[in-house]
């Protein structure tokens, strides 16, 4: 399995990861970053490492990365 | 004492370009500089350099453009309407900081105008053309040996100072023909590309643009310019007198004009008139110090040009006093005769 | 701790200026992660519009030029001409291609100067506020269209690639859109194949992407994304639409 890194900084929120991710493990929390974007949170605890999430993401924003955090 | 060649004026700079090590030539058709563009096309073959023909001369800027950010000398040719095109990629060229030569074939306007020779784009090359504020080094040669000397001492210039360099002459200059001695071909030389884009192998990855957002950084990048232009201007400039030290009426043209009013001096001497002549030949910088100097020990100035009066105004700021100054002119692709200059001087007495 | 998906090599680690959504951003990513694949990221130079993707140079991690607008195919054919050697390839938006920069596309085209070109579709001017462009649809708002574009007094959307078809000169024209993950990884091998046409000197492709700006089209990023598979493909055919290479 793998697990999903996310530059918060970068993210701007735009929720194409949420649209495509097929464990529906993206969401737009509530946090703020710098620039005042909602960035986007991953809630489950493994990823199956697809790539989806990092094909649509315009901010290159999302690092997948193999094991376990 | 180098064997010399009968070469019309626009295949002398051709050929100075190449000896200077010019091996990137892009150009479009215009009258009265055609000779340029097909003698490239054949000579650029020869030496392994490259010619091509643009679609206009937007792109032959442009490409004058890309091939100088890669550090190679480049150089685009035209004549007055062309050259309008061609003022918004000198001004980028200029932002970008980039070596290249360019040269006008003027020829008169304003519009289409007529293809006869003319000097009216002296403002274009000297006061700006393009947006923003930047300067031109402008060579106006006199003689096609002239032609030679300047064209090689552009690309030189143009590396040192990674500067655009203006060649400016009329249609007359480019065709007529003068025997001329060109530099060796193993008297070219190279620029420094530290500062080119050419992948960034073994270093950081750089970029050439004229574009600056950051609060103040736009400004810290003119005042950088203006400093190169202020050392061009104390180290560069260069004009040529004639019998100018004694002379009691000063003649100034620049150009085919210089060699017109050389001949109005001696007719004028013949006749018992302490003429002499004031030439500048970078019209940007201007010799302006000299002329002041000169300028006071002369009774009468006058300017004479193939326009309406434009390097006129430089020469009465210059001059010690502007109510000295007269204007001799023709417009229109008309050429004042040596003539019409001499009696334009002894109505004036 | 092997890493699925790395930040390519060939892309700097910036934040962007571009809006949420943007497709920019997508089309960076896609052409850093082919220079990495083909390891030509130290001999790649990128020449940058006028338009949002001016800023390109802080985004890409290798030498970049910033060009006049719609004098990108010009200047990259200056320095294609003068490191034949090295990879060369224009980015350009719409209103820098098709309409300021009309001319020096065809004629780089019809030399088929061995260039590789990436062209931005998004059917609106970005920088400047949300302008008609020249592949604006028909009926769509702008804010020099405010009633929507009228075909009557300002023409229809131009189909870049097969306008450029009839030249002989274009090898490879190929376009794609940033709908769908599947259509994002077309276009990241259309960019590939740009890439290595150049590399085997076979001479002029371009690959022409359509692609999402929600803030002009005054959608979210999502609805934009559906508006392209809706309305812009309806005009837009996707796919290979020359190939002489093979």
């Amino acid at each position: 399995m793998a697990y999903v890194k996310i530059n918060k900084e970068k993210c701007k929120g735009c929720g194409y990861c949420v649209n495509v991710c097929p464990d529906k493990a993206f969401v737009i929390s509530s946090q703020l970053n710098s620039k005042g974007y909602n960035v986007i949170e991953y809630t489950s605890k493994e990823c199956r490492g697809c790539k989806l999430c990092v094909t649509v993401c315009p901010d290159c924003a999302i690092e997948i990365f193999d094991g376990k955090k | 004492m180098k064997e010399k060649q009968l070469v019309c004026g626009n295949v002398a700079l051709s050929e100075a370009a190449i000896r200077a090590g010019c091996r990137f030539y892009f150009g479009y058709p215009i009258t009265p500089q055609n000779e340029v563009t097909s003698y490239m096309s054949l000579r650029m073959n020869e030496v392994g350099g490259v010619f091509l023909q643009a679609e206009s001369e937007l792109a032959s800027i442009n490409m004058v453009f890309g091939a100088a950010l890669t550090g190679a000398k480049a150089m685009t040719t035209s004549s007055s309407p062309g050259i309008s095109l061609m003022q918004e990629g000198i001004s980028y060229l200029a932002g970008c900081e980039l070596p290249a030569v360019v040269v006008n074939v003027m020829r008169g306007g304003p519009g289409l105008g007529n293809i006869a020779p003319s000097q009216s784009d002296y403002f274009q090359a000297v006061k700006g053309g393009g947006h923003g504020d930047y300067r031109l080094l402008v060579f106006a040669p006199s003689t096609l040996q002239e032609i030679v000397d300047y064209t090689y001492m552009a690309f030189l210039k143009a590396g040192e100072y990674r500067m655009q360099v203006m060649i400016l002459m009329d249609g007359l200059m480019g065709q007529m023909m003068e025997p001329v001695s060109f530099p060796e071909m193993s008297e070219s030389f190279s620029y420094r590309n530290d500062w080119a884009l050419t992948g960034c192998k073994k270093r950081e990855p750089r970029s050439i643009k004229s574009l600056f957002l950051e609060e103040g950084v736009l400004e810290r990048h003119n005042k950088s310019l203006q400093k190169k232009y202020g050392e061009i201007r104390e180290k560069e400039i260069l004009y040529d007198t004639f019998l100018a030290d004694d002379a009691d009426v000063l003649l100034t043209a620049f150009g085919f004009c210089g060699r017109l009013c050389k001949k109005a001096v001696e007719e004028l001497r013949g006749m018992g008139i302490k003429a002499g002549l004031f030439r500048p030949i970078t019209l940007w910088p201007f010799p302006g110090e000299v002329f002041t100097g000169l300028s006071k020990k002369s009774r009468k100035i006058f300017c004479v040009e193939m326009n309406a009066g434009q390097m006129v105004e430089d020469i009465m700021f210059y001059a010690d006093n502007k109510n000295k100054v007269g204007f001799i002119g023709r417009t229109g692709g008309g050429i004042p005769s040596v003539s019409e200059i001499v009696k334009a001087v002894t109505g004036k007495r | 701790m092997r890493e699925i998906y790395k930040k390519p090599e060939a892309l700097k680690d910036n934040i962007t200026h571009y809006c949420p959504g943007c497709g920019h951003g997508i089309v960076h990513r896609l052409i850093a992660e082919v220079i990495d694949e083909l390891k030509i990221r130290e001999q790649v130079i990128g020449v940058a519009p006028v338009g949002c993707a001016v800023l390109a140079y802080n985004y890409f991690n290798f030498d970049v030029a910033e060009a006049a607008h719609g004098r990108t195919p010009a200047v990259a054919t200056g320095i294609k001409r003068a490191l034949p050697d090295n990879i060369v390839f224009s980015y350009q938006g719409d209103g820098d291609l098709a309409a300021i920069g009309t001319a020096e596309i065809v004629h780089a085209a019809n030399r088929s100067e061995n260039i590789s070109v990436f062209f931005v579709n998004n059917t609106v001017y970005g920088m400047t506020g949300g302008q008609m462009a020249p592949t604006t649809l028909e009926g769509q708002k702008t804010l020099t269209t405010p009633s929507g574009r009228e075909k009557k007094t300002t023409g229809s959307p131009i189909k870049v690639c097969e306008l450029l078809s009839v030249l002989e000169g274009a090898r490879y024209l190929y376009r794609g859109a940033l709908s769908t993950p599947s259509n994002i990884l077309k276009v990241k091998k259309a960019i590939k194949d740009s890439f290595q046409i150049q590399i085997t000197k076979k001479g002029f492709s371009l690959v022409e992407i359509i692609s999402p700006c929600p803030t002009y089209w005054g959608l979210t990023p999502l609805e934009s994304l559906q508006y392209i598979d809706n309305n812009l493909l309806k005009v837009f055919a996707l796919g290979e639409i020359k190939n002489t290479v093979r």
